[in-house]
């Protein structure tokens, strides 16, 4: 009972992000590129994402004549399903107590959380790969090959970047790993597990398609990749689901490098609100760089990306791994 | 939370491996029957989980790791051959691999 | 009460689309329906008490594998339709006849054997760790990562154009 309302709850509360980021995104690109933005719709534009979502739902719906019609209805429902699944196993702040009993604010407490992250992930690959087919067109068909490829390939760097962190943990339970943090920021892992904290962000880049990686969606290269035949809320669905993405990998950064929701400083508190507010402020951070990446950065070529996945960050993740084993065996952390 | 189904799990775990058996026999596309081969390994995958259930102890579990490694080895390698046949012969049919026939 | 009926509904998923993988004309209907019975395959992991395992089975075999399939088969654009061969029909007899005969037998040794689940069972993976990496399979453990690695090797010679 109390999981079904923190279902609606927690996926009430992320499609308001969801909707938030979107015009986050285009005000803060703006700022960047020395121009406003949307500021029209409502008091500085903050109801652009009403105004986008209401423009795609009138749109008129295109299913190519040659396309194979159940794939490609079904390819943005997977690509959804999978980006919300992640969602469930997520904690977003620290347990508190109301009405006198302890509450979660995570929908399932798994004891192998972190691998349901990655098997999650790992089915993601499915939507581009059945958008990019069922299209019945070279240029999705390519844009679809690649962008599976490059998220498998990264998904290993994302996997062993993690794996630092769950030996010093000692657990696969993502609230383990949280409180494996608390003390102070020279606990976080992104402290203490410098590398895999570089190879988990430049990896989760990588892993939602965002610039510097998305060449599956470059619109310059391949028209729009995998998502050209798609219209109206189909292709809104395929948005959806790459801010979900970001979403989850940003928060998940949040829990698993940079301490969850305890403050940096053993003075400050930690607990019920205030670790709320601490959380929802590093995830904000978080999504802020990946927004700063985009108006910064150009993209990569893709067989850049593929030997930068491959060649630098496997071997980096591995070495830390390395490391971090010897580390935990000879002193005992 | 004791399962009482581990019986019909055994008995789909059989399903599963003679549904299997009769796609590798009775299919002719050699992608088809490489995916059969898969379904049979997932048939005993399952035999060896219900069966680790039931004796309490992971002995059927760490077999099924093992059985999973070697199952993505054998699928890699697999779809190797198969490209590589197809660049030379330019079918997938399995009749028409019969160069070692006599 | 609800593990029963959600076993049985991901039985009939699995068996379903089994039976749709070896029914199917066309190859990438059959890799679809491949998915969703590793998918459910995994979920009856799940509700047998196994988590690694379900996890697992998720991560490489429908994450990985079946994407390598998919892979290959819309590269190669793996044709529509396969020709029926009415000659062969002798044989798709005899391998109904073998399949039925080996329902029966195992299904009746199966169905007289003594499952009951064994109580205070553990799945969690730091036992699961502690079995994989003991004596006993911790060699086999070692050759299999050498084993991956020639199979990567031999992939990559085999499919490669100019060796």
């Amino acid at each position: 009972m109390a999981a079904a309302v923190k279902v609606v709850l927690i996926f009430a509360a992320l499609l308001t992000v969801f909707a938030l980021m979107t015009w986050a995104e285009r005000r803060l690109l703006a700022f960047m590129q020395f121009r406003l933005g949307p500021n029209r719709a409502g008091p500085l534009g903050i109801l652009q994402p009403a105004a986008d979502g209401i423009k795609l739902f009138f749109k008129e719906e295109v299913v190519p004549a040659a396309a194979n019609r159940w794939v490609f209805l079904a390819a943005p429902v997977v690509s959804v399903a999978t980006a919300v699944l992640a969602i469930g196993v997520l904690p977003y702040g620290p347990p508190f107590t109301l009405f006198g009993r302890q509450w979660q604010l995570q929908i399932a407490d798994l004891g192998v959380g972190v691998l349901y992250i990655f098997a999650v992930t790992s089915l993601g690959v499915y939507g581009p790969v059945l958008a990019g087919w069922s299209s019945n067109s070279k240029y999705t068909l390519l844009g679809g090959l690649r962008s599976s490829a490059q998220m498998f390939s990264y998904e290993l760097a994302l996997g062993l970047s993690w794996v630092g962190v769950i030996m010093l943990a000692g657990s696969f339970r993502i609230g383990d790993i949280v409180d494996h943090q608390a003390g102070g920021f020279w606990c976080w892992n992104a402290v203490v597990q410098l590398p895999a904290f570089i190879v988990y962000f430049v990896a989760a880049t990588a892993e939602v398609s965002r610039i510097p990686f998305d060449l599956p969606e470059g619109e310059t290269e391949l028209v729009a990749g995998f998502h050209t035949e798609y219209s109206s809320m189909k292709f809104a669905m395929f948005q959806m689901a790459e801010y979900l993405n970001m979403i989850t990998v940003a928060v998940l950064g949040t829990d698993l490098f940079l301490g969850g929701w305890h403050s940096g400083l053993p003075f400050l508190p930690s607990s019920g609100i205030w670790g709320f507010g601490w959380f929802a402020a590093k995830v904000g951070l978080v999504l802020f760089a990946f927004i700063w990446l985009r108006g910064t950065l150009p993209r990569f070529r893709y067989d850049q990306l593929m030997g930068f996945g491959w060649k630098v960050l496997i071997p980096v993740a591995v070495l830390n791994i390395l490391a971090t084993a010897a580390a935990v065996v000879l002193f005992g952390l | 939370m004791a399962p009482d189904f581990i019986p019909h799990a055994l008995l789909l775990s059989l399903a599963l491996f003679s549904v299997g058996l009769l796609g590798v026999f009775l299919r002719r596309n050699i992608i088809t029957v490489l995916m059969c081969v898969e379904l049979m390994l997932n048939g005993v995958n399952l035999a060896f989980v219900a069966f680790s259930r039931a004796q309490g102890t992971l002995e059927g579990q760490v077999l099924v790791f093992f059985v999973l490694v070697v199952a993505a080895a054998e699928a890699a390698v697999g779809l190797a051959i198969v490209i590589a046949i197809h660049r030379h012969k330019d079918t997938l049919d399995v009749d028409a691999f019969n160069l070692l026939k006599w | 009460m609800i593990d029963a009926i959600l076993f049985y509904v991901f039985a009939a998923l699995a068996l379903g689309s089994a039976l749709v993988v070896i029914g199917q004309r066309h190859a990438i209907y059959s890799a679809f329906a491949l998915i969703v019975t590793l998918c459910s395959l995994s979920a009856i992991y799940g509700l047998l008490g196994s988590p690694f395992i379900a996890v697992l089975q998720l991560v490489v075999y429908a994450g990985a594998i079946m994407v390598l399939f998919l892979f290959v088969i819309m590269l190669l654009n793996v044709g529509r339709e396969e020709r029926e061969g009415g000659e062969r029909s002798g044989l798709k007899i005899a391998a109904g006849i073998l399949t039925g005969v080996l329902l029966l037998q195992a299904g009746a040794v199966l169905l007289q054997a003594v499952v009951a689940p064994a109580p205070g069972f553990d799945a969690s993976t730091h036992k699961m760790a502690q079995d994989l990496f003991s004596p006993r399979y911790l060699y086999a453990f070692e050759a299999t990562s050498i084993l991956i690695l020639a199979s990567i090797v031999g992939a990559v010679a085999l499919a490669k154009k100019d060796l």
